[in-house]
């Protein structure tokens, strides 16, 4: 008996619950199996970036906030050393660390949550999603103590940070860091053992090396592949060539090498931050107002300046002509990038990888449009 | 239930007027709606009290409260939800088969009342008495399947679709597994009334059968949908699947029957492995509430701890690694059942020693059949870079 059959398609997105955010997808099913895929982007385009020409260079912190909200400090911090490199400013050595230590804890707060939907997708009923959160908000509370704000920080300034962290801060940082290991490793209890998070993760859009490369993929996805590469490394930044740190890498590329190397992430960035509070000294956060006035007029030029993002090459370009407020801005947001080779991840997999698979990219809607 | 119902009315009918014609027909069937009256609002009733209760321990589970807000400890909240859902408006879509569109709740729901029909709560405490019951609960479950795909094909929504399709699939797998389960446990009480199978179980039949009731306990797990086979409407995937475009109470009905079917499915899983309502002390009615709530405490401790399969690894599971398992389960069956007869005192003992021995193994040595591929072992292979770093590898870029 042979029976008639026609591919299914089927629009994912923008308003389904797990595509984080408005993404939507265009998707070909042969039965269960992908047979082909359209991302289609921009439900989320806000024009930050011509947002950007109007607004001063300080100003410019705020909108990069709202980039990948779930990583702020982060793209304040890549902000911020692109502005220095445009108008040559030299940073205080205090407001340095501060902001290391801040985007190293925001950078364990994007994989919680990277991990915690990750596995909500993979359809733990919200659990592991808590244990994550939880986790998270104790990083939250403690930028509420440096800035006053949880998630749309700013905390960064041109040459250092805006405010001085108080002392509960430090108190709150060190039961931190004493009790993260421990609550991470409850985390992989429950889940780097458990046969149906192997069973539905290993082997699953898997990327080879060559791939990644080719589609100039970054973070933890090119890591994965195989491919030891981290701008804390290979290009330093800040005093990040001052510090001892491995870079976590593993050859499988499929899902679970790219959760399993977000989870070796957070513990090293937990060491990071550790030997950031021993070298941190007393000392100004940042320039005084005579060295770098509040309105930053760099000289007529461009720059490009890159950090590493919690999901990759976070870069800047900014453009110059003298006056208070830049020419262009653009950012290479590495979310838009790594998505780029959804398709080729995902044809030939079955439905239930599909998300799974979005989820492990750790994409921010806020980031790829922009 | 029946039966005391039926004596009580002739009592007090007899007090007043002599027997008239048909009187019996008439006592029938106002006895039988008082019983199925009876059951049905006890079933409502721990719905309301599992929705509740569900919410309120995945709360516990996931670190916050869980709904608190209606009454003490948030009780009234799914009082409140059910009338909410009530007043809320019904869309029918456009495009939608409006009669089968209709019919689909009612399906799903009117299925899992009866099986309760069946459930002795207590000794001599049941609706009807069907001599084929074990049978009957196997073949009332399988049209939630059809509720399902009326659902899906009547609202002509291509997500549905997925999710009536995977519905299907998995209730004709694991009709199969569940069905050959029963077999040892029909075997060795030598009846299919769910009545007899009670009456018999002095010891209950988990301990005699392990296997079996391993087996049953998943398969009723994914005819009820719940996690880890959950992918009828695996919110991640399908956002709600087969009911995404209902509202109102249509969807209230399917929401309904879900949480029905998990009553049902624990009193039916405590009752043919767990005893029923037999217990020392207490009246059979708790008993097989403890039981019940016991076994409904595992699957939501299930549904929080753990991700769902994929369609291809449920399918797998049940055609590779569970109908294996009823097999050889029914064969050791067979064998202590023949070896051991009647006659024996220490029958059931040695029954169990069989069973253990023999069957218990083979789910570990299937289940590892089954497992995962770990791929650490070629990883040499696989690698193309070199891995882990202490120092860059690359040269510093001159700013």
């Amino acid at each position: 008996m042979s029976v008639k059959s026609e591919p299914i398609t089927i629009n994912l997105g923008p308003q389904h619950p797990s595509t984080h955010g408005v993404f939507r997808m265009r998707v070909t099913f042969d039965g269960e199996t992908i047979i082909d895929l359209e991302p289609i982007f921009g439900y989320l385009h806000r024009g930050s970036e011509k947002l950007a020409e109007e607004r001063t260079y300080t100003q410019i912190v705020t909108l990069t906030d709202r980039m990948d909200y779930v990583s702020s400090m982060l793209n304040n911090q890549g902000y911020i050393l692109a502005l220095e490199k445009l108008a040559n400013i030299e940073p205080k050595p205090r407001g340095v660390w501060l902001r290391m230590i801040a985007s190293e804890l925001q950078r364990i707060a994007s994989h919680l949550v990277a991990i915690g939907f990750l596995i909500q997708d993979l359809g733990a009923w919200g659990t592991p999603l808590t244990y994550a959160m939880r986790e998270r908000e104790k990083i939250l509370q403690m930028f509420e103590m440096l800035c006053g704000a949880r998630i749309t920080n700013s905390y960064l300034r041109p040459g250092g940070v805006f405010m001085d962290a108080p002392v509960q801060f430090w108190d709150a940082l060190s039961e931190f860091t004493q009790n993260f290991p421990s609550e991470i490793e409850e985390l992989e209890k429950l889940l780097s053992s458990n046969e149906i998070i192997f069973s539905r993760t290993k082997g699953v859009a898997t990327l080879t090396a060559e791939q990644a490369l080719n589609a100039s993929i970054t973070g933890p996805i090119l890591r994965s592949t195989g491919v030891d590469w981290d701008l804390r490394k290979s290009d330093p930044y800040d005093y990040y060539d001052q510090i001892k740190f491995n870079v976590p890498t593993h050859t499988a590329g499929d899902n679970y090498a790219r959760y399993i190397l977000r989870v070796q992430e957070m513990k090293e960035s937990l060491s990071i931050v550790k030997q950031c509070v021993e070298r941190i000294e007393p000392g100004p956060i940042r320039p005084h107002h005579d060295e770098v006035p509040n309105l930053v007029k760099p000289p007529i030029g461009d720059c490009y300046s890159a950090i590493e993002g919690s999901k990759g090459e976070l870069g800047f370009y900014l453009v110059s002509d003298g006056s208070i407020s830049p020419y262009r801005w653009h950012v290479r947001s590495s979310s838009l990038i790594n998505l780029t080779l959804l398709k080729e991840m995902l044809v030939g997999t079955l439905f239930g990888d599909l998300f799974v698979t979005f989820g492990s990219i750790d994409i921010n809607m806020g980031e790829v449009d922009r | 239930m029946f039966e005391f119902i039926y004596d009580i009315l002739e009592t007090i009918l007899s007090l007043f007027i002599s027997e008239f014609k048909y009187q019996n027909y008439i006592l029938t069937f106002v006895a039988g709606s008082l019983s199925a009256f009876i059951v049905i609002n006890a079933v409502l009733g721990g719905v309301l009290a599992a929705i509740w209760g569900e919410r309120r321990l995945l709360g516990k589970f996931q670190q916050r409260s869980g709904p608190n807000r209606w009454g003490p400890l948030g009780t009234l909240t799914s009082v409140a939800d059910a009338v909410k859902v009530m007043f809320k408006e019904d869309i029918v879509p456009e495009e939608a088969d409006r009669y089968i569109f209709n019919i689909a709740p009612l399906l799903l729901v009117i299925p899992v009342f009866i099986i309760f029909s069946v459930i002795p709560f207590g000794v001599g405490l049941y609706a009807v008495d069907i001599n084929v019951s074990a049978l009957f609960i196997l073949a009332i479950t399988s049209i939630s399947g059809l509720s399902i795909i009326c659902a899906a094909w009547a609202s002509a929504n291509r997500i549905a679709i997925f999710s009536a399709l995977r519905s299907v699939a998995m209730l004709i797998s694991y009709e199969i597994p569940v069905g050959l389960s029963l077999v040892g446990i029909l075997l060795i009480s030598e009846s299919m009334s769910v009545m007899d199978i009670v009456i018999f179980q002095k010891v209950p039949f988990i301990l005699l059968q392990p296997v079996a009731a391993f087996v049953f306990f998943l398969g009723s797990l994914a005819e009820i949908n719940r996690t880890p086979f959950d992918l009828t409407e695996a919110e991640s995937e399908l956002a709600a699947g087969y009911q995404n475009d209902y509202s109102g109470m249509k969807w209230g009905l399917f929401y309904l029957g879900e949480f029905a079917a998990t009553i049902a499915a624990s009193s039916v899983f405590s009752t043919l492995f767990l005893g029923g309502p037999n217990g020392p002390f207490l009246p059979g009615i708790f008993w097989l509430t403890i039981k019940v709530v016991a076994v409904w405490f595992v699957i939501i401790w299930i549904r929080a701890t753990w991700p769902r399969f994929r369609i291809d690894q449920v399918l797998n599971l049940a055609w590779k690694g569970l109908f294996e398992l009823t097999l050889i389960n029914i064969i050791v069956t067979s064998v202590s059942v023949i070896i051991w007869t009647e006659s024996d005192p220490n029958r059931l003992l040695y029954i169990a020693i069989f069973n253990w021995v023999l069957t218990v193994p083979f789910i570990f040595i299937i289940l590892r059949l089954l497992k995962t591929k770990n791929y650490d072992e070629n990883e040499e292979k696989l690698s193309m870079y070199p891995v882990g770093s202490d120092s860059p590898k690359f040269e510093k870029v001159s700013k």
